[in-house]
């Protein structure tokens, strides 16, 4: 899109700021118990106030009220959508994002305010505008818009019920095949160590169980991480020894954000000091993060943590 | 006495966690949280539009999010409890196969009206979070 091209399409979709989607519209039904009922099913929500009346006419309410997170669900438009939907403002909106390449659709953020509970009986009637629309943005999902649509509920009496504000992102979306999103659905394990000429003798052990700790052949001085060269005398020869595995905190971090898949949380990551003198980061785990400090004992075990690695792992001792 | 009881405000303090709460996502629940709510998008039903879209399968709907949402609430606050906003910000979909853990943690309660505001986060084990947002209780000032 060039400037001139961009500011054309601005243009038409910013005269839709403003535009009312419909007019104040009555549900088909009235608030009622058994589409209540349909949906405390589904979402396990056996809360009393929505579907016990024995109970709820005991209550300080007196009676039953439907679930506020129904609020949009009385006016929805129902089975047509499945082969799309009336013609209004907002879908005329849509159709030209998507002429221009604005082919994705995202719902980003939703907020429903509840100004009083309805109860079987009452009917909601819901009235729509598109009440605002971004500039042009670059999004993690491609360069886009996000416009926001107002619904305003009312009752019978034209008493206001609640509001709810939808914010969708109108994005172009970059390439993403099913397959490659299939694929993404196996359960994620940790990241796994790289292994090369250097260090891979030292996780191969650890996938049969064991820590091994590097040792200069010439001076015995021990080193870890694995590497090539005695940092004491420059002898490139080595051998291992295998560690006990005691050990006790010398620094430790709690990690809370961003979480990475794969990982258990609560994620305690921690610079260990072992009995043979070496240093080794790993996980405490077995407590809670508020037990962990300076200087606490640990006894380590190599375990598989998950479908793809095995690592030691350190418990209190 | 009610086996249904109602936490009051002076029973809440900031800080207070909820029960945390795992969601199996199945087609069932995708599909029939879609109906019972009304939403015949076919992305929310029909395999094969869901996946046209970039995703693997059905995704669940808005709405079922929601739904989920005010029910973790107030299975912890009790049937009194009115529910005065739900504040939602979207993230990662929810498709069959995957478990959504709901966790929530009272942020700020106002004792001269009884309300209080619980954060709520849901995460998915394969891609993380879900929803996560902000509902807000009027509690009743006394049990």
């Amino acid at each position: 899109m060039t400037p001139e091209e961009q500011n054309a399409f601005e243009e038409k979709i910013y005269a839709y700021s403003g535009a009312q989607v419909c007019a104040r519209t009555p549900a088909a039904d009235a608030v009622n118990p058994a589409m209540i009922r349909h949906w405390t099913e589904v979402m396990g929500d056996n809360n009393p106030a929505y579907t016990n009346e024995e109970w709820s006419a005991s209550s300080a309410r007196g009676k039953t009220i439907a679930p506020a997170a129904m609020l949009y669900v009385w006016n929805q438009e129902g089975y047509t959508v499945t082969t799309g939907r009336a013609s209004d403002p907002q879908t005329d909106m849509v159709e030209l994002f998507n002429e221009y390449g604005f082919t994705g659709v995202l719902g980003t953020n939703v907020t429903q305010e509840y100004f009083r509970e309805v109860s079987p009986g009452d009917t909601v009637h819901v009235e729509m505008v598109i009440d605002n629309l971004s500039e042009r943005k670059s999004t993690a999902r491609g360069p886009g818009y996000f416009f926001e649509t107002l619904a305003t509920f009312t009752d019978q009496n034209n008493e206001k019920i609640g509001t709810q504000r939808f914010r969708v992102l109108k994005f172009i979306p970059q390439e993403q095949p099913a397959a490659a999103a299939e694929e993404k659905l196996a359960v994620p394990s940790r990241i796994a160590s790289p292994r090369g000429h250097d260090n891979g003798w030292w996780w191969d052990a650890c996938d049969n169980g064991q820590v091994l700790i590097q040792r200069c052949k010439n001076c015995q001085t021990l080193r870890h991480p694995p590497r090539p060269m005695c940092g004491e005398c420059q002898s490139m020869e080595w051998d291992s020894i295998e560690s006990s595995l005691d050990g006790e905190v010398l620094s430790y971090t709690e990690l809370h954000h961003p979480k990475i898949p794969g990982y258990q949380y609560p994620l305690i990551c921690a610079v260990i000091k072992l009995r043979e003198g070496t240093n080794i980061v790993s996980n405490v785990v077995g407590c809670e993060p508020s037990d962990v400090y300076i200087g606490m004992r640990l006894k380590g075990k190599v375990e598989q943590v998950d479908e793809k690695n095995t690592l030691p792992q350190f418990y209190p001792a | 006495m009610s086996e249904y009881q109602t936490l009051s405000c002076a029973d809440v303090s900031v800080g207070d966690k909820l029960p945390p709460l795992d969601i199996d996502i199945s087609s069932g629940l995708i599909v029939g949280g879609a109906l019972a709510t009304r939403d015949f998008e076919p992305v929310h039903h029909d395999k094969s539009v869901a996946q046209a879209s970039g995703l693997p399968d059905v995704f669940m709907n808005i709405l079922t999010s929601q739904g989920l949402m005010s029910r973790f609430v107030t299975d912890w606050s009790g049937p009194d409890a009115s529910i005065k906003s739900l504040d939602l910000k979207l993230g990662a979909p929810n498709v069959p196969g995957m478990v959504m853990t709901i966790t929530g943690e009272v942020t700020e309660k106002d004792d001269s009206t009884g309300e209080v505001n619980v954060a709520v986060l849901g995460e998915n084990n394969i891609w993380g979070m879900h929803m996560q947002g902000t509902v807000k209780l009027a509690l009743p000032q006394e049990g």
